[in-house]
Order: C-alpha cells, then structure tokens, then sequence
C-alpha cells in the first residue's frame, strides 16, 4: 500500500511561457526543449506534424502547452540504458501562442513502432489556462496497416478512433487538430 | 514500469464551474483507460541544470537587486513509496513582489522588477531534493469573478520517471487569507489535500540574516506493485 499522498494537479494558468517555453515566445532564458524534437544527424523520416487545440465553441486556444514523448526511428526510447541516438531526446515541447494560427509545430522523425503489435504514435500532453489537470492523448499516423491490430487504438470505441489519427497534409506533413468537446472530440486517456 | 493511477480524491476534475475557463476546455466524454506495456512509461532525462538557474535573485539581474523578501523554496520530490525521485527536473515561475508576471498578457497594474524574470529551474539530487532562492510573489487579481484574487502562489512543473508521472503544481504560502476563497485551490476535491498544497515555514532552512526558508515536498505517483505488463 502506498504510503504518501499525491500532490495535487493545478492548471498552468496563462502565463507558463516564460518559465516552461522563453525561447519560442522570446525571453532571456533557456529553454530544455522546443518544437524542433531531432537535430541533422538523427537518423529517421523527417515529419512535420501542426495543429490546433480548438475549445468548445471552436475557438483556437492560444495559451495551450503541447509536449510530444516519442520513440526513435527503430521505436526505441531514450534512456538511461541506452546511449542517445546522437542527441534524440524523444521529447518536445510547444505553445499555441506564437504562431499566427495558434498552431504548435513539431519538426521530428517518424517513430518506430515501440513493440509487437502496436502501431507508430507519438505520445501528447495538454496543458492550458482553464484546464486544472493535464490530458494525455496520442497522435497516430493515417495508411499504416498497423493501426489495426494496435492495442490502444482497439481500446478505444471505434467511432471514436479517427480523433487520434493524424491527417496527411503533403509529403511528410501531418495535421492532428485537438478537440476538446462536442463534434470530433478528441479521445483523452486515463495512464 | 506502469503506476499507480492518478488519485481523483486529489486531483481536480476537468469541468470545475468555479474556475470559469473550465467550461469550454475540458473534455466532455470520459476518460479512455489504458493498461501497459505503454510508451507513457517511458519519459524524458534532463542533464543538471547550471545551479545560477535554481537562483531567481540573480538570474534577471539587469542592473541590480530584485526587490521584494528573499526566500529559500526547497523540499523533496518523493513517489507515493516514499522513494526519493532523483535526477528529476524541476522548473518553477511566478509573480514578482508586486503581483506581476514579465509575461506579455500580464496586463495587471502593478510594476514589472528590470531585475527579476520568475522562472527558475533545477535537478534533484540523490535524495530527490531541490532548492530554489526566489523573491516571495504577491497577489494578483484576475477576472474569474468579481473582486477574485489569487493567493501568493509558485507554479511548479515535475517529470518524474516517466511521461505518465508528469505533474503541474502550485505551491502556495501559510497565513494567506486568500486560499478559502480561490477556486483553483478549491478544486482539489479533498480537503486535506488542499493542505498539501501550502508550503511549511522551517526555521531550519531560513538563512539568518539573509532569507526565511519555506519547505515543500511533492509526492509523484508511485510504481505499481504488480506490474501489468508480462
């Protein structure tokens, strides 16, 4: 039996820019990690995936964190078991509000598929003002057979299924939208 | 390695009618439970920040001291076993003294400091424990409901071992008549939980002459005794 509590969640609010992304909203302060998840010399499919976090009323949110966990192009993850793929980390991390469609952009690799069965995914999490606990949810990628047998994927009822799987938008480009309620809504998780 | 689930006794729900916001952004269908093996369980490392970044007295410095009281913020990140998360990264930011956030839509009537930019961040070490010297933040209005107020408060971001043991906080200051009347605190359904969230006054880690010393420890999920995966 645990013996300590969980502290509690609380919301980033609207002014996480400067402590958690400086760089990408142009403070003085470093910053661990960006949009830009894969340097030149990781080896991989370079993929370009943006999108929007639209509310209830279908408004863009322009104070969303979006931060993306990811296997490598042999679906390995970064670890302390395993030296770094040439400087993968795996992790990546942006806001809504710099661009001026309030979209986040990830510039990384595809992943491979991270075991047996499952298919390539990126994992997310959302954060912003107005949400008090964060969300999980994963971005999946469109015409790959392996969709179908992928575990989380069949876990989730099937007229809801298409919310995780990314739209191609060009060569190596994908567009995943996050819906947070009503028509579309996109499928969260409980990890 | 999977975990402990989240434990919604402490954790706010998504929809909270108090906190305004909440209305239009949390998800109206229920969560869809996972079991492992999950890429979740697997997260990432961050090597050990410069200790200048753990400094937030220094680290805005343009041309002097920032104002306001020095404060020592320290404490230790545990799982709910009580073993010391190490190497885990910590970042924090918050208001100046005067209620004031360096962030653009921060349009609060209050002085911005030249000398203080509010983010810091560190690494815990073997023991799990971090340490920030900061300057105590003020309250600040905001428009959630008339006259609303938030309490002193400091954000707090944690990893942990894996993405599914990632944590966003705030830790708030003992005395502050503010708390019972702020929904954000008030959404953590159990009361003693709530407590958690306030920092405690130790006059072992206050600095004499120099700084008062608060200690917060946060408690991330734990392992699951009886791994899903096989």
């Amino acid at each position: 039996m645990p013996r300590l509590l969980q502290t509690g969640s609380q919301t980033v609010g609207p002014f996480f820019a400067y402590g958690l992304t400086p760089r990408q909203y142009g403070y003085n302060f470093p910053q661990i990690a960006d949009g830009t998840i894969v340097g030149d010399a990781v080896a991989g499919e370079r993929i370009r995936v943006t999108g929007r976090v639209l509310d209830g009323a279908g408004q863009p949110v322009e104070d969303a964190l979006i931060e993306i966990w990811q296997a490598d192009s042999q679906g390995v993850f970064p670890g302390p078991q395993r030296s770094a793929n040439d400087g993968f980390t795996g992790f990546g991390r942006c806001g809504t509000g710099t661009d001026p469609e309030r979209r986040f952009v990830f510039d990384t690799i595809k992943p491979g598929a991270p075991g047996p069965g499952q298919a390539p995914h990126l994992s997310v999490i959302v954060f912003m003002r107005g949400m008090l606990v964060h969300c999980f949810t994963r971005i999946y990628f469109p015409d790959e057979p392996a969709n179908a047998g992928d575990p989380v994927l069949l876990a989730v009822p099937e007229a809801r299924r298409h919310t995780l799987i990314a739209q191609a938008d060009g060569p190596g480009r994908y567009r995943f939208d996050i819906r947070m309620q009503g028509d579309g809504e996109t499928v969260f998780f409980e990890i | 390695m999977s975990f402990q689930p989240r434990d919604w006794r402490i954790h706010p729900p998504h929809l909270y009618e108090g906190y305004r916001s909440t209305v239009l952004r949390a998800p109206s269908q229920p969560l869809v439970p996972l079991s492992g093996p999950l890429s979740e369980h697997h997260g990432p490392a961050f090597p050990p920040a410069p200790p200048e970044e753990a400094d937030l007295t220094r680290n805005g410095r343009v041309n002097g001291e920032p104002l306001g009281e020095r404060i020592i913020v320290t404490g230790r990140v545990l799982d709910e076993d009580a073993r010391p998360v190490a190497n885990t990264l910590v970042e924090l930011w918050q208001a100046n003294a005067a209620g004031r956030y360096i962030h653009q839509a921060d349009q609060h009537d209050a002085p911005l400091d030249p000398n203080f930019l509010g983010a810091g961040r560190c690494v815990t070490d073997a023991e799990g424990r971090y340490r920030f010297l900061t300057i105590k933040p003020g309250a600040y209005p905001w428009r959630n409901h008339p006259n609303a107020w938030r309490p002193q408060h400091i954000h707090f971001s944690l990893f942990g071992p894996a993405f599914a043991t990632r944590l966003v906080t705030q830790m708030y200051f003992p005395g502050d008549p503010l708390h019972t009347l702020d929904p954000m605190f008030n959404s953590i359904p159990d009361p003693a939980a709530r407590e958690r969230l306030i920092a405690r006054f130790s006059l072992d880690i206050t600095e004499p002459e120099y700084a008062l010393g608060y200690e917060f420890d946060i408690v991330l999920r734990g392992r699951l005794a009886t791994p899903m995966e096989v």
